[in-house]
């Protein structure tokens, strides 16, 4: 064992960046079982393995890559999913370069990301194999038959994993959701190309088969209150309704024709499959030359997606530098070689018009690094003097998100933090209101799926102890 | 699914759908709406709620066949299904006792007006009611906002019926007459809404507009319903959609909605264009 590891990563197979800027088709197609054999044989087997630590829902991940190994694809898939019910959406989402496989032996010996075990592409292989060989992997579990009644607000990451997780436990479970299709900013948020539909449907029908129901177009908050839930007999709630609320540049100009939140430009995409217009009936429109503000995940998306319908030249601007770009490094990779642009160091200051209430162009300012931020970052100063315009007619605004204030209205004696998420503690996730409990970027602000289903997952446990705490609930 | 339990043809343009839909019947409030999708591939609009019945279960929608949505849905049958509803969102109408109230609905903006109209009247309101249509055919809701107000004006601008011009030739009327209002509710195109909103603020009544914006999810997610009014930025699905009139900059909200004109004009050609194959009905 251990034969394979002084290769580096295995690579897999990508669609030629100069086809797939025309197509939504997924980027990179995935192990074949011999390579990722292959793969799995370069794990070194450590005596005290340091990936699990990395990984915020605790898989066994050297025992599921003994098994790749050896060719038990279905023994791994059942290890993984003792903790993981999203794994395809993980094993491509996931930013593994500062997780699992940061902390792989492999990457720490010979420091370079490029050299670790592909953990990630790992966990998708054995997820996909699971869904084409139709081996759900369940685990097997002897689940007692619990009396509460659990109602989860939202169907992204946190709210279906901590669903899937209480389901698991023997509880009777509905998640609430606001749009028409479960799975939060998985599905409106995360192009076809990165996370095909098939697949994360595929996801979500497992979880729906562990007996959680999902009660879509539900919007809590104005449809009905946490007041009426309980009402009809939920005893314990999980709120993770992510952070949907979309931030603005603060800019003059932003209101004008041809500029998008992220988020618009994303849920007309991906929810709405605008990039099938006229077929579906929602319609996009992105013209020659097109700017995408900021450099995390949704910026990237954002960039690739409008190269993908159609600019012929796509800027992503940013106030840091490449090194403090939170976008996932293999995103940041695809969008260099697909050809998108990056102007690193600048800042938008002002939107210009046309004169017909669409956008013509924008101005900028250069920055340089300061001393660093309370994010530890060096902090972006803006050079006096360094002001430019240049020519766009669509400007995506990919500069965060904060918390939606829809359902939080609605509940006024749920304690918020001050910058209006809600309050939870980070062990147990329970908020000021007892019996309810909340988790991921409603809680964090903006932050990825695994930590999301991390804290969906502890929250499960929460509330599982809470229920069996209270005795007006008994046991079937 | 959501089921389509009756069907009525006011005019030409104008229809009246009954929904099953009795949650939605229980919450919601005058001035409230809830988005539909007809189909896999429809898109998600926004559409105000006439009326509930909530013995029934039921919800009243009435639209007016202006794109691709709403021109499937003036084709679907009762009996058939939606794909999507959700709601009701966005703020209620705010409904107290102001003492003489104005309510003016222009096209089928009559039928958006309704419910408040209706509202205010049983708060022990004075409403006077305005509607206005191109011709008479196009005319909706007499007999109905004739019972929920004290006095109703009807104006064609072709003169068919009622008082020959506009909407805002009558208010014109009344407050020259030196009639007060305490407050006035307007629903309408765009352009109605802003010279209503012009012209009651020449005379210091306050008025309250409720936006037609574009939307997707309506939840306050995407901002595509943003509108800057008193120069703040605010989003129709959920901090609105009813605005003071006299701080909604209308000039961008209708460029706003004018943004995927070359689309939709493409989508509804198409869907009229499958129209002719299949056959439709209307």
């Amino acid at each position: 064992m251990g034969a394979k590891n002084n290769m580096p990563k295995t690579l897999y197979s990508e669609q030629d960046p100069k086809i797939r800027i025309k197509n939504f088709n997924e980027v990179a197609s995935g192990y074949t079982p011999e390579q990722a054999v292959d793969e799995a044989k370069r794990c070194l087997r450590c005596k005290s393995p340091k990936c699990i630590g990395g990984c915020p829902v605790e898989i066994n991940i050297p025992a599921f890559i003994k098994e790749v190994a050896e060719g038990n694809f279905e023994k791994a898939l059942r290890i993984i999913k003792e903790k993981n019910n999203l794994p395809a959406v993980c094993g491509r989402v996931c930013p593994q370069e500062t997780q699992c496989e940061k902390v792989c032996i492999l990457c720490v010996a010979k420091k370079s990301i490029d050299e670790s075990v592909g953990i990630g592409r790992l966990e998708r292989f054995v997820a996909d194999w699971g869904y084409e060989n139709k081996i759900s992997g369940a685990p097997v579990v002897v689940k007692k038959q619990q009396a509460a009644k659990i109602a989860v607000i939202g169907a992204g990451p946190a709210g279906l994993t901590c669903a899937a997780d209480l389901a698991a436990m023997g509880f009777s479970v509905t998640i609430f959701e606001s749009l028409h299709e479960p799975g939060g900013v998985l599905w409106y948020g995360i192009p076809e190309f990165r996370l095909p539909k098939r697949i994360l449907s595929a996801e979500i029908d497992y979880i729906k088969s562990l007996g959680v129901e999902i009660a879509i177009n539900k919007v809590i908050g104005s449809s009905q209150t946490l007041e009426d839930l309980r009402k009809t007999g939920f005893a314990a709630f999980f709120i993770g309704t992510g952070a949907g609320l979309p931030y603005f540049l603060g800019i003059e100009g932003e209101w004008l024709n041809g500029v998008y939140s992220a988020n618009e430009f994303l849920t007309r995409v991906n929810l709405m499959k605008a990039y099938k217009f006229p077929e579906y009936d929602t319609p996009v429109v992105v013209g020659k030359r097109a700017a995408v503000i900021g450099a995390g995940n949704v910026a990237m998306d954002s960039a690739r997606s409008a190269l993908r319908l159609g600019a012929e030249e796509v800027v992503v601007i940013y106030r840091r530098t490449r090194d403090e770009m939170p976008a996932r490094l293999e995103e940041i990779r695809h969008a260099e070689q697909e050809g998108i642009k990056f102007n690193l160091l600048t800042n938008p200051t002002k939107i210009f018009d046309n004169a017909n209430g669409w956008v013509k162009a924008m101005e900028c300012i250069k920055n340089k690094l300061g001393e660093p931020d309370s994010s530890g970052r060096p902090r972006p100063v803006p050079i006096e003097g360094s002001e430019y315009t240049e020519n766009f007619d669509t400007i995506i605004s990919a500069v965060g998100q904060g918390p939606n204030p829809l359902l939080l209205k609605s509940i006024p004696e749920l304690k918020l933090n001050k910058r209006g998420y809600i309050e939870a503690d980070s062990d147990t996730f329970a908020t000021s209101i007892p019996g309810v409990y909340a988790g991921g970027d409603i809680t964090t602000g903006a932050a990825t799926v695994i930590k999301a289903m991390g804290a969906g997952k502890r929250a499960a446990r929460s509330i599982n102890e809470y229920l069996n705490q209270r005795t007006d609930i008994h046991s079937k | 699914m959501y089921k389509i339990t009756a069907k009525q043809y006011l005019n030409p343009l104008i229809c009246k759908i009954t929904l099953r839909e009795p949650e939605i019947a229980q919450k919601a409030k005058p001035g409230q709406f809830v988005v539909i999708r007809i189909d896999e591939k429809g898109e998600r609009i926004p559409l105000t709620i006439f009326d509930t019945d909530k013995a029934n279960g039921t919800i009243t929608i009435i639209f007016q066949k202006a794109g691709t949505t709403t021109a499937k849905l003036y084709e679907s049958s009762a009996g058939s299904e939606l794909k999507d509803v959700a709601g009701p969102l966005g703020k209620p109408t705010r409904i107290e006792k102001f003492g003489k109230v104005l309510c003016v609905g222009g096209g089928v903006g009559a039928a958006e007006i309704y419910p408040g109209a209706k509202a205010l009247k049983a708060a022990g309101n004075e409403v006077t009611v305005i509607i206005g249509s191109r011709t008479k055919e196009l005319l909706i809701l007499e007999r109905e906002l004739k019972e929920a107000s004290d006095k109703l004006h009807v104006a064609t601008d072709d003169g068919s019926y009622g008082k020959k011009g506009f909407v805002t030739d009558i208010i014109k009327d009344l407050l020259s007459k030196g009639e007060k209002f305490d407050i006035a509710f307007v629903v309408g195109p765009v352009m109605m809404m802003k010279a209503v909103s012009d012209l009651t603020r020449q005379y210091n009544t306050k008025t309250i507009a409720s936006l037609n914006s574009n939307m997707v999810d309506a939840t306050g997610m995407c901002g595509t319903c943003r509108v800057t009014v008193g120069g703040e930025v605010k989003f129709a699905c959920v901090d609105g959609p009813e605005f003071d009139g006299h701080l909604v900059d209308f000039k961008e909200l209708a460029e706003r909605n004018n943004r995927f004109l070359k689309q939709e004009h493409e989508s509804f050609e198409l869907f009229k264009h499958k129209c002719k194959l299949d056959g439709c009905k209307k």
